[in-house]
């Protein structure tokens, strides 16, 4: 009898336990907000990502469209080549163009596609061939004080 | 001769911290190789996780709502220089996920139950029951200290979920409803920054081993107490001083692997 009532609390103990780490798995991290279920992946070559992650998200017209899977120095050109994997439902021209753009002032960094206007749709593997670079604080003050510098003193 | 006793002592002391690790060390293997026979005993283990976990539960719930309610007004105060309120959520979740919820949960359990463990198995040894149960052939490691090990470790993760959810829940209180931080930037944009494996699971991992150690530390200074009341009351004292030194240390070298440049 003693024992039944003993086995309930601790029960419930492990019922609230595994009801927090649901919790915390749903509500809190990103295990129930996006997942790829049925997901193509193509890459494109930056060269420069800036402070992108993988897993970071990929967003066209503000909706996420799916996440960055890889990033790697690519040693013949030089290059960043980041993969990213892309929801099946959302199809892309083949002339889409990819910025790496950034969420607020000092937010985190993201993919931004702005599709354009080709009949052909990207495919599984294939190549994003239009990118522009994160913008990096220090080179756009070098472009502002060489502008300046070229500026006739008045 | 002062300085050859200054060198002697230090030797002395040396080797005693050495031998007490070995000694430790055989203890937890000891623990690990006895625990068969209480696996097949499950009711010993219940027993111990509603005198560790169960009795632990309110005082984890308690403190973790008022440190997220302090967390969600600190944080708010230090966010709105840099006019990022929106990013509340994310600093209160990251930091309880990340180390508030294991460590704290940890010290607080050590406290609770740890004290309490040592305690116990302290005046069980100073009432020779211990002696009684050897002379029966029941192996004590077996019989008192399997079931309370598996106990606190098992315990110590959920009470520290617990703490992290309870504790979102508190910054949520202060930053949402008292302060009026937007509810939607909240939670999605922390949503957007936690990630499962990388926060939560490490987090996990975290508390399962300051379970390990805790629970360990307990255990040990309660079987290797003088058999004397202020054998007993001096043990208590050291389960918390050492676990606590222990926690914190182990967290940042678990904080150093885990999150190093992520």
């Amino acid at each position: 009898m003693e024992r039944t009532t003993l086995d309930l609390w601790v029960g419930m103990f492990v019922v609230a336990g595994m009801a927090a780490l649901v919790m915390l798995a749903m509500k809190v991290g990103n295990l129930g907000t996006y997942n790829v279920s049925e997901a193509y992946q193509v890459h494109a070559y930056f060269s420069n990502i800036g402070g992108l992650k993988a897993q970071a998200s990929i967003r066209s017209a503000g909706v996420v469209v799916g996440r960055v899977t890889e990033i790697t120095l690519d040693t013949e050109r030089y290059e960043a080549k980041v993969v990213m994997s892309l929801d099946n439902r959302y199809q892309f021209p083949t002339d889409t163009f990819a910025n790496i753009l950034t969420s607020g002032l000092l937010g985190e960094q993201y993919i931004g596609l702005m599709p354009g206007g080709d009949e052909a749709m990207l495919k599984n593997g294939e190549q994003m061939k239009q990118t522009q670079s994160a913008m990096v604080l220090e080179d756009l003050i070098g472009k502002f004080m060489y502008s300046k510098a070229a500026e006739p003193a008045k | 001769m002062p300085v050859t006793n200054i060198l002697r002592t230090i030797g002395r002391r040396v080797v005693d911290a050495v031998w007490h690790i070995g000694v430790v060390t055989r203890f937890f293997f000891l623990t690990l190789i006895y625990s068969g026979s209480c696996f097949r005993r499950f009711h010993l283990i219940i027993k111990e996780l509603f005198s560790t976990g169960v009795m632990s539960l309110i005082i984890i719930i308690v403190a973790g709502l008022f440190v997220g309610m302090v967390l969600g007004l600190q944080g708010y105060e230090t966010l709105k220089r840099y006019g990022s309120e929106s990013a509340l959520g994310v600093m209160v979740a990251l930091s309880l996920v990340r180390e508030m919820g294991p460590v704290v949960a940890a010290l607080l359990f050590a406290s609770r139950a740890g004290s309490a463990m040592t305690a116990e198995i302290g005046l069980m040894k100073a009432t020779e029951q211990i002696s009684a149960m050897e002379m029966m052939a029941v192996n004590p490691i077996a019989r008192i200290v399997a079931p309370r090990f598996w106990a606190g470790v098992i315990s110590m993760p959920f009470l520290a979920a617990m703490f992290s959810a309870v504790g979102i829940f508190g910054g949520y209180l202060v930053g949402v409803v008292q302060i009026g931080v937007d509810e939607g930037s909240f939670w999605s944009q922390m949503q957007a920054a936690v990630d499962f494996r990388e926060d939560i699971m490490n987090g996990i991992i975290k508390s399962l081993v300051f379970g390990t150690v805790v629970t360990l530390i307990a255990l040990f200074e309660g079987f290797d107490a003088p058999p004397t009341a202020e054998g007993v009351s001096g043990a208590t004292t050291r389960t918390v001083v050492t676990s606590s030194l222990a926690i914190l240390m182990l967290d940042f070298v678990l904080t150093a692997i885990m999150f190093r440049g992520a």
